[in-house]
């Protein structure tokens, strides 16, 4: 079912990546998924093609998982390479009606390939080597300068969290309710779209009433443990740069150049 | 007496194919007889849950069959609907099910499923709302301002509604005061007796099993390791501690009595019977006339 999508999953090992402090991993995350769109032609595309079979590498997570988060973005993308494939400009190699295809559309829809890969593989690599908690710990400290403008940032982590740490109860809740409806003979399977959508009620309304039941729970919870936002609040875990982190900045630093000397040198072939 | 559930060599499991592959339920097999009272015990993650979701084919086996009155339930997949009309299934917490406006259309749920007209509908719903207790004024109000008990009922009562030939419950009482869990549980006796239907009753108050239930099904570690009559299955209360499960505290004290020397029956169940054995020893003993 939901359950079996990869994507998003945290795989709890002690890889060098897993050890990188998260700050780091998002700016370079950031930094990767700009620089994959800056590849215009081969050597660069290959460049950033061996850092991402590296990053697999270090991970410690199974390539298996890797693969298995692609499997749902597939469609988009064979959709997205075959329309670039007949959006090329050039010499047409093989031309039916208005359908035409040019080796700068080959190009284009190998590059599209790849690019769609190498960002799934990382921001996958991202999640499955960085716990939620440190993750929503992350970006509340690298949001921290917006509070100078009065943006709520640790409120928003905070919401972040929570969202994120009910996720899981929340699917299991809607295994439970489907099974008690389906045990009174709903049918969710069959009819017309109306009849679907109707179908939906008894699921979506007990899901929403336990929602908020257990908003208004934790609501409580927190309030009893004397929770007031984030002002002076201490974090139990605080997170530190290291050489490590160094290394990675270096390395990622490393690609980004050989990608922009490959475009100065070579000629972009889209 | 003929058998209405049949479990042959019935075997689940889940997350087949990936890292989280578990064995929930292992080789179970066993034979239900209509109108019987089972009780189910075991400890959590036995399997137990996921055996009685097989039973109306919420689930469907990794291996082997469950036959209802002698047919394979998932002979054919497009009419698994039927099965859950004729094995009645009431979830741990059932009161999270409820959604309609008011609590006569919840009940009214299962049995228009069924496509039920109008008027038996209505027959039905009374009907059950009268054997789970339920006050028909409450009938036409919102499911969202009962209390915790009524809600708990009007969740019962759109099962038993749909006249079930087999009534699963799944720890019925949980959550409830004392005072509601000995209510709702002779209800459920009354049910019981007054239909004739056959109840299967998980629950994990050895007391509760041991008075209503006539035979026990005793899941540990996703294996089936006794299915008997009540008083045999608590009469080997030293097993059932091995497995991690009591056996109702007077049976226990009576047992340790026993081993003591004392010439007791080896299973005694309820606080009455184990008055009379007491009795009757101490009178053979002379000590009271």
């Amino acid at each position: 079912m939901v359950r079996d999508v990869a994507f998003g999953q945290y795989f709890s090992e002690k890889s060098v990546i897993h050890r990188l402090d998260p700050r780091a991993k998002i700016l370079l995350l950031i930094a990767y998924l700009v620089i994959i769109f800056c590849t215009f032609n081969y050597f660069s595309l290959l460049i950033v093609t061996i850092f991402t079979v590296l990053m697999i590498m270090l991970s410690g997570v199974s390539p298996k998982f890797y693969f298995k988060s692609l499997k749902v973005i597939i469609f988009i993308v064979i959709i997205t390479s075959v329309l670039n494939l007949f959006y090329g400009t050039g010499e047409p190699l093989w031309q039916w009606g208005v359908l035409k295809i040019t080796l700068n559309g080959i190009n284009r829809a190998v590059f599209v390939t790849v690019r769609i890969v190498c960002l799934i593989i990382a921001s996958s690599c991202l999640t499955f080597t960085t716990s939620p908690t440190e993750l929503t710990d992350a970006i509340e400290r690298l949001m921290k300068p917006l509070n100078k403008i009065h943006f709520p940032v640790h409120e928003i982590a905070m919401m972040m969290s929570l969202a994120l740490r009910f996720v899981p109860t929340l699917l299991e809740e809607t295994d439970k309710i489907m099974a008690a409806q389906k045990a009174r003979g709903a049918d969710m399977d069959s009819g017309n779209l109306i009849a679907r959508a109707k179908a939906l009620i008894p699921i979506l309304i007990p899901l929403f009433v336990s929602a908020f039941r257990r908003a208004y729970d934790i609501a409580t919870a927190m309030e009893c443990r004397c929770y007031r936002g984030g002002s002076g609040r201490t974090k139990m875990k605080s997170i530190h740069m290291s050489m490590r982190d160094a290394v990675a900045f270096v390395l990622t630093a490393l690609m980004i150049l050989g990608v922009i000397l490959c475009n100065l040198f070579i000629t972009a072939v889209i | 007496m003929s058998s209405i559930l049949e479990l042959k060599n019935l075997s689940f499991i889940y997350g087949i194919k990936t890292p989280f592959e578990k064995k929930a339920v292992d080789n179970v097999s066993l034979s239900i007889n209509k109108g019987e009272f089972i009780g189910i015990i075991g400890h959590t993650g036995s399997g137990k849950s996921t055996l009685i979701q097989m039973l109306n084919g919420l689930i469907k086996p990794t291996e082997g069959q469950v036959l209802f009155n002698g047919e394979d339930i998932w002979q054919n997949p497009k009419d698994i609907r039927k099965i859950r009309f004729k094995v009645g299934m009431v979830f741990q917490y059932p009161e999270y099910q409820l959604f309609e406006e008011t609590v006569y259309k919840d009940i009214a749920f299962g049995p228009t499923n069924m496509g039920k007209t109008v008027q038996e509908t209505d027959a039905a719903v009374k009907k059950a709302a009268e054997f789970t207790g339920l006050n028909f004024n409450l009938l036409q109000k919102s499911p969202f301002d009962l209390s915790g008990g009524e809600k708990r009922r009007a969740a019962i009562a759109g099962v038993i509604a749909m006249d079930p030939e087999v009534l699963v419950l799944d720890e019925p009482t949980a959550g409830l005061d004392p005072v509601g869990r000995e209510v709702l549980l002779s209800q459920i006796v009354q049910y019981h007796k007054k239909r004739k239907n056959t109840v299967i009753l998980v629950s994990h108050s050895m007391e509760d099993i041991a008075r209503v239930a006539d035979k026990i099904i005793v899941m540990s570690k996703s294996r089936l390791v006794m299915f008997d009559k009540t008083r045999e299955v608590f009469s080997r209360g030293r097993e059932l501690e091995k497995i991690g499960l009591r056996v109702p505290q007077i049976t226990k004290i009576m047992l340790e009595l026993k081993e003591c020397g004392y010439d007791l029956p080896s299973s005694v169940l309820t606080v009455d019977e184990a008055f009379s054995a007491l009795s009757s020893l101490l009178k053979k003993e002379g000590k009271i006339w």
